[in-house]
């Protein structure tokens, strides 16, 4: 019974991981820029990627410590919100895909054709946002986000309480908030579709879009802005960081949508200064989720929110950051488990089918950035998942009537790229922006069961004031 | 032939000019490196102090007071005597604390090499560094202890070396001499409020004050009193000034009346008006 589940979703399989979210943005705040009078390049190595200058300033609640931290500040230069948007040209290999073998025709059967293409101008989504101090040591942020068609989410909203009993190892954030990642999402150097995202932080082994019970999807991942409260602190030039979050288990979404469980988050960094060489970083972190495996029912359709029989998954992760001069390094490693129902599509109330187990992964990517000067960044990365134990016995029939194998469901992913800034200023930043990434998963294209490889081509200019 | 020399002429006087601007700037065992000084500033500092360093850059008109222009070489944050360079050590630790009530943030950020980079960059933009050593650094004798005798010899001092007349009675920046008040490149500079805050531009420790008054904000009215201030009495105007501030402070508060000045300013300015609504407001607004 749970093989024919199985089945129908692997077409779709791991593809939900490799899938580039429509909007996701990255964050950028030349209000900051105006504000201040500094330009992008004082908080920024390359915008949006933060320096240690702009992570301090960030950790400190958005506050400087100089004059103009008040929220009454005014200036005729200072516009306090700001806008990103990256007009571009892509193209788009999807690799093995299925397809009607008569287009149009949807019972001339399937046939999988080797690669779909497509390509042409475009629009990244859109951010509009605010963020500042609402008093001294109130902080909040506040950032409505569309998709290239103007549909608009909240993509982050939250309020700060700074420096609580007058110490920076004491501060509160309360709502939707990027989880304090190792290296951010958020403000990271590439935006093609399949060179977005940090596969780790999104990864599911447990078959992302496999329907639980009634329906419900295991979408959790790390990269994703999530909802609840965030205790944090960090020493005085934030090189030891710590910071830990408690949020509902919707991965994100309001309206509680799930169960009513919780969700932790932990992260702990320490930074050092090495003679000749730069500050060196390095950290852990882990995350404990619970995702529900059936919902109650009415007639049928599933009752929102009342998810039940959660089961857990974790995420546990170590990574340095490493400087060099003008070359710095990121690297992190991940290991996840999603538990033997998560991985198999069970309901808690019903028995495992035989021989499901746990799935787990390892992954990591090592990121390498060339910061000849402030206006140019190169950008290479390459990322691997590992699948270590897979939920299902080996063996067991897909769809494609392939048996899985062990290394199932295995990603690498490679991106290079580079950005370079002819517009420096503490007024807002352009930059022209060209990347190429490369995307492949092992055994899962539809029909041959053969492995999946596409790619992503983009060139635009990035926009934000 | 002729090419040649003239290529290696041109070669030695391109090293020459290098040399000359490899200013260089040690702190401790840190040594700064003026070319990627450079870099750092290029990063972080040109917005305000400029790319030739006259303070002139594009965020100047919006930045009040002015970012300092280093060609004069003139720094308000000194270790040094009036007049003096300052050390290594002085701008270094100006640019990790920055410069309190100013755009200047602190940079303590960076990291320790980037800012001795930052140093020796800095003193290159003046030929002064070439040819002058640094000012010695004045000697800053034990800190006597904070008592309420001293905070009240402290407060006749206060009256005696006319700091009043410029600062306030107090220390609200108000005095009668406040008004019109221009630093060395005419731009209008007010008097330090002590009462705003318990932070100073040069630090906010006793040394750091002790050292203020004693070697002066060069570039600005504030004067050097080290000529008419023996060291112990300089200690008691330092814990006087730390009265004012608002920090919970190392000195009990007095009693208002009996040290601290209670009579009205003699003379009302735009800047004691200001000050009056402040402090009918109570204690501290935003
Ligand atoms: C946002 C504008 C701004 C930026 C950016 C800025 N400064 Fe300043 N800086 C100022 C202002 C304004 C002053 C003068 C404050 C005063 O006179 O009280 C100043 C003063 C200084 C002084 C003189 C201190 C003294 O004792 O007189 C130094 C040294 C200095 N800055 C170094 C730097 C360095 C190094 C950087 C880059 C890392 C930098 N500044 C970036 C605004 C800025
Ligand atoms: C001629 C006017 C004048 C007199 C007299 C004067 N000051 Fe000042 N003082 C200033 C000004 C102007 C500043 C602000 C300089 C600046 O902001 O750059 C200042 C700043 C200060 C500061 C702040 C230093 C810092 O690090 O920010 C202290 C402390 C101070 N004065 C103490 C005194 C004391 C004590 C006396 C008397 C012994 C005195 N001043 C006399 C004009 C004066």
């Amino acid at each position: 019974m749970q093989i024919p589940v199985l089945k129908r979703a692997v077409a779709a399989l791991f593809v939900a991981v490799v899938v580039s979210l429509a909007s996701r943005p990255a964050m950028a705040i030349p209000a900051f820029a105006r504000k201040y009078g500094l330009p992008c390049s004082a908080c920024h190595e390359a915008w949006p990627k933060l320096n240690n200058f702009g992570q301090t300033f960030r950790d400190n609640g958005y506050q400087l410590g100089n004059d103009r931290d008040a929220p009454i500040y005014q200036n005729p230069s200072y516009f306090p919100s700001t806008v990103r948007i990256t007009p571009q040209w892509h193209m788009e290999n999807s690799g093995r895909t299925a397809v009607d073998a008569v287009p149009g025709n949807a019972s001339s059967g399937l046939v999988e054709s080797r690669n779909i293409r497509s390509s042409g101008f475009d629009l990244s989504g859109f951010d509009l946002w605010t963020a500042g101090t609402v008093s001294k040591n109130i902080s909040f942020l506040v950032l409505p986000s569309a998709d290239a068609t103007a549909a608009f989410h909240f993509e982050s909203f939250w309020v700060r309480f700074d420096n609580l009993l007058g110490t920076h190892w004491l501060n509160l954030k309360v709502g939707k908030h990027e989880l304090d990642l190792p290296v951010s999402e958020k403000r990271e150097l590439t935006l093609s579709n399949d060179g977005a995202n940090y596969q780790v932080y999104h990864f599911a082994p447990g078959n992302p879009l496999l329907p639980l019970g009634n329906g419900q999807v295991n979408g959790f991942g790390l990269g994703n802005n999530q909802l609840g409260l965030e205790l944090s602190g960090h020493s005085h030039n934030s090189y030891t960081r710590y910071a830990f979050s408690l949020v509902s288990n919707t991965d994100g979404q309001p309206n509680l949508p799930s169960s009513s469980g919780y969700d932790f988050y932990a992260h702990l960094s320490q930074a050092v200064e090495l003679p000749h060489m730069g500050l060196q970083r390095f950290g852990v972190l882990g995350f404990r989720g619970v995702v529900p495996t059936y919902f109650q029912t009415a007639n049928g359709a599933v009752i929102s929110g009342s998810g039940a029989g959660d089961r857990s998954f974790y995420r546990a992760g170590a990574y340095g950051i490493w400087y060099l001069g003008k070359f710095d390094l990121s690297t992190v490693f991940m290991h996840g488990q999603d538990s033997a129902f998560l991985a198999t599509g069970t309901p808690s109330t019903q028995v495992l089918p035989a021989g499901g187990r746990s799935a787990t992964w390892n992954g990591g990517f090592a990121e390498l950035h060339y910061n000849p000067n402030p206006q140019l960044v190169l950008v290479g990365r390459y990322e691997l998942i590992r699948m270590a134990q897979q939920g299902f016995p080996l063996g067991t029939l897909l769809t494609n009537n392939h048996p899985l194998f062990a290394r199932f469901g295995n990603i690498d992913n490679y991106v290079l790229g580079y950005r370079w800034y002819p517009i420096m200023i503490s007024r807002g930043g352009l930059a022209w922006h060209q990347e190429y990434s490369w995307l492949r998963s092992l055994g899962t294209a539809p029909l041959s069961g053969l492995n999946v490889a596409g790619s992503s081509y983009m060139m635009g200019f990035d926009v934000a004031f | 032939m002729h090419n040649q020399l003239r290529f290696i002429i041109a070669a030695a006087a391109l090293l020459a000019a290098n040399a000359a601007l490899a200013q260089d700037a040690k702190v401790g065992s840190l040594v700064g490196d003026v070319h990627q000084g450079q870099q750092v500033y290029r990063r972080y500092c040109i917005g305000c102090h400029g790319a030739r360093g006259d303070g002139l850059g594009d965020n100047a008109p919006w930045v009040d007071p002015k970012p300092r222009d280093f060609t004069s070489a003139t720094f308000k944050c000194r270790s040094t005597p009036t007049g003096t360079l300052p050390t290594d050590e002085d701008l270094f630790n100006t640019i990790g604390r920055g410069l309190h009530a100013t755009a200047m943030p602190s940079w303590g950020a960076l990291t320790k090499q980037q800012r001795i980079n930052l140093v020796a960059y800095i003193k290159s933009f003046s030929p002064r560094f070439k040819e002058e050593k640094a000012g010695d650094p004045i000697p800053i004798p034990a800190e006597s202890p904070a008592t309420a005798e001293s905070v009240h010899r402290g407060a006749e001092l206060f009256q005696k070396m006319n700091c009043w007349s410029c600062h306030g009675k107090q220390g609200h920046g108000n005095g009668p001499s406040s008004v019109g008040l221009t630093d060395s490149k005419g731009f209008p500079i007010t008097p330090y409020d002590f009462t705003s805050t318990s932070q100073f531009k040069c630090g906010e420790g006793s040394h750091d004050l002790y050292r203020a008054f004693m070697t002066g904000l060069d570039g600005t009215p504030m004067p050097s009193f080290a000529d008419s201030l023996e060291p112990s009495a300089a200690w008691d105007l330092v814990h006087y000034v730390q009265t004012f501030g608002t920090s919970k402070g190392r000195v009990k508060p007095v009693p208002a009346g009996t040290i601290r000045a209670s009579a009205p300013e003699n003379r009302p300015s735009p800047a004691d008006s200001k000050d009056k609504a402040k402090a009918g407001g109570g204690s501290e607004q935003q």
